[in-house]
């Protein structure tokens, strides 16, 4: 699980890279928003990667990481992704404000020069 | 737990609040707004310096430890007010009043939520300089950057939103640089406390290092993205150079809140205690520091516009504060921390002033043309076209009461900001770079002399391009009616320049301060028992016996 997991990870933090990397503001959102889906499960996968396991203690079980899993990646995980939803958000308005007043979608409101 | 105890949490607390309030005044009571702006910003600052007198006093006050939820420590967030932290917000609030006060005489007139944007940045900064939780500061980087966002883009216009594109790009990769540096450190350790968390690092066992190591440094990079570190700082003179008048000035801090994540966790984890990982990545900040300055210094010489070399001397200082304090010795951080007080606030002066200098030029009869051979020096690489953009739509404000003698005030203010920025006697400027040299010459080894020679070079830098300026916009023209300003709008800046000046004036005190509060960083077990040592308040009700 933990190869499918990183392989995951590597495949959308790579991809993310690449968009972020090209010329398009479109491009570059999409791209950050893959970069932060793989940090988000990345953050996840910190608290050791379990099946079928809660990080909620039950009655008559020792409260360790080999009968539970942590749960605070968890709680972590689910404020980097309204932080980074609310900030993605943020970078798509301003995304059509420049689209608007440049009248492209280069990201720096201009075609290069050839 | 007596009420002054809650001074810790009131820094926050207080703009949000206040955030919360004139969100709903709606979109108009702009006077209302503006009071309660102006009282919320002033209380902030005078809480700082309440606690900043606090921590001052020593002893177990040193140290005043806040556990907001009341939960044991490792567990719950801790917020800690110490002397860097203390000193860190008296300049927040500081730079935040001055920006504020400039907004009243017409900034804040060019868009609706300026009041509320305004607040939230100072949150996040009061929330990043106090927090002793690694998680949370992520959330109060978030706050304040969210905030810088959209004072950024307030006042609307081409050069802002694309300047601003780059700016939340970069920010936001910094930010994921964050979240995985965190993960990676909370994955060896498993805490989130600063304290306990520089408390376990000489646990880790071996295999582990690498691993500390890496995301360490990841998080390393994300704090000197923001710090504007050679070679992730090209987004900076763009973007501060496009920000609105009192914008850029606030942002005058910004690049220091990076600086002081750096501070704050490379003192507590990697001092020389730490065995393997003692001064991890010192030689890093160091040259790394040292590049920026160059870069800054030679930038400072190479712009063409004022707004730009203030962005280039904000780089300077930053790569300066990061190379004295990667050399690890106490003198030396001491001496950088005055220098960051005085740079900080001769920063924020100096991108008031920006567009005052620039009003004086537009008085004149015609606006000079980019290839007018007075205005236009040979462009190197820094050819953009002069900000018209520092114009709302609110022309008429730019006629405002003429004070007598005012091209006199902003000569003056312009050659102050000039001798501390390039840290000529007998400025603030001069005592803070006497203090880092006379340690440099003491510690020899080829890193510090390089800083040395730098910091004399740049400051040689600086002078030129500073001078340069001002023999443009102060002696080059003649018979040109006196620019005008607004009581309100020199205000800030009189006020930044005599907080200067009394920086000379009580320069012992201040330096005895700063080199405390150095001690104090670089005996991080000091830090570490004071937060570890601290328990939550007992439930009174139980306490007596009478719970059920």
């Amino acid at each position: 699980m933990e190869l499918i997991v990183s392989l995951a990870i590597g495949v959308m933090a790579g991809a993310g890279i690449w968009l972020v990397l090209r010329p398009r503001t479109f491009q570059v959102l999409i791209g950050l928003s893959l970069l932060s889906y793989a940090v988000n499960l990345f953050i996840f996968s910190v608290g050791s990667l379990s099946i079928d396991e809660e990080p909620i203690v039950r009655a008559g079980q020792v409260a360790n990481l080999t009968n539970y899993t942590d749960p605070l990646p968890q709680s972590l995980v689910l404020t980097a992704i309204v932080i980074g939803f609310a900030t993605t958000a943020l970078f798509l308005v301003v995304l059509l404000a420049l689209r608007g007043l440049s009248g492209g979608d280069h990201v720096d409101g201009q075609e290069e020069r050839r | 737990m007596n009420l002054t105890h809650h001074l810790i949490v009131a820094p926050v607390l207080l703009p949000l609040a206040t955030a919360a309030l004139m969100l709903m005044f709606g979109e108009g009571r702009r006077g209302l707004k503006a009071v309660v702006n102006t009282l919320s910003t002033t209380t902030g600052l005078c809480i700082a310096i309440a606690l900043l007198l606090r921590v001052q006093a020593g002893g177990p006050e040193a140290f005043g430890i806040y556990l907001p939820g009341n939960w044991p420590v490792p567990y719950g967030i801790v917020l800690v007010a110490d002397r860097l932290s203390a000193l860190m917000a008296v300049l927040a609030g500081a730079v935040g009043l001055a920006g504020l006060l400039y907004a009243l005489a017409r900034w804040q007139h060019a868009g609706v939520y300026f009041h509320v944007l305004f607040q939230l940045q100072l949150m996040g900064l009061y929330g990043a300089f106090l927090t002793a939780d690694l998680f949370n500061l992520f959330v109060f980087f978030e706050v304040l950057l969210a905030a810088s966002y959209g004072l950024l883009l307030h006042g609307g216009g081409a050069a802002r939103v694309k300047t601003g594109l780059h700016y939340i790009a970069i920010n936001l990769m910094a930010s994921l640089l964050f979240l995985i540096g965190v993960a990676v450190l909370y994955g060896v350790t498993g805490t989130l406390n600063m304290a306990d968390m520089a408390q376990k690092l000489s646990l880790v066992p071996a295999s582990d290092r690498g691993l500390l190591h890496a995301g360490a440094a990841i998080l390393a990079i994300a704090f000197l993205a923001k710090a504007a570190l050679w070679p992730l700082n090209f987004w900076l003179p763009p973007a501060y150079a496009a920000a609105s008048t009192p914008a850029a000035a606030v942002f005058a801090i910004l690049t220091k809140v990076g600086f002081y994540a750096i501070l704050r966790l490379w003192t507590l984890c990697f001092p020389e205690s730490a065995g393997d990982s003692a001064g991890f990545g010192g030689e890093a900040l160091i040259w790394g520091g040292l590049a920026t300055l160059t870069f800054g210094a030679v930038g400072m010489l190479a712009s063409q516009q004022l707004a730009r070399l203030a962005g280039y001397s904000v780089i300077a200082s930053s790569g300066t504060l990061i190379a004295a304090i990667g050399f690890d010795t106490p003198l030396l951080s001491g001496g950088a921390l005055f220098y960051l007080a005085s740079s900080t606030l001769a920063g924020c002066a100096l991108f008031l002033l920006v567009e005052l200098l620039e009003r004086a030029r537009e008085v004149e009869a015609d606006p000079p043309e980019m290839d007018d051979g007075n205005y236009a020096l040979p462009a190197f690489f820094d050819a953009e076209p002069p900000a018209g953009t520092n114009l709302d739509d609110d022309e008429e404000a730019l006629i405002g009461r003429a004070i007598p003698a005012a091209l006199a005030f902003l000569g003056v203010a312009f050659i102050i900001c000039t001798m501390v920025i390039a840290g000529l006697p007998p400025l603030s400027g001069f005592v803070g770079k006497l203090a880092m040299l006379g340690t440099l010459i003491d510690i020899g080894t080829a890193p510090a002399w390089t800083l040395f020679a730098l910091l004399i070079v740049a400051g040689l830098f600086a002078v030129t391009a500073l001078m340069r300026v001002g023999i443009r916009h102060f002696w080059t023209t003649q018979d040109r009616p006196a620019p005008r300003l607004r009581v309100v709008e020199t205000l800030p800046i009189a006020g930044l320049l005599l907080a200067l000046i009394a920086m000379v004036w009580q320069a012992d005190a201040v330096l005895r301060y700063t080199r405390a509060t150095a001690e104090s960083l670089h005996t991080p077990t000091q830090y570490i028992d004071a937060v570890m040592g601290t328990w939550p308040v007992p439930n009174p009700v139980a306490a007596s016996g009478a719970a059920p």
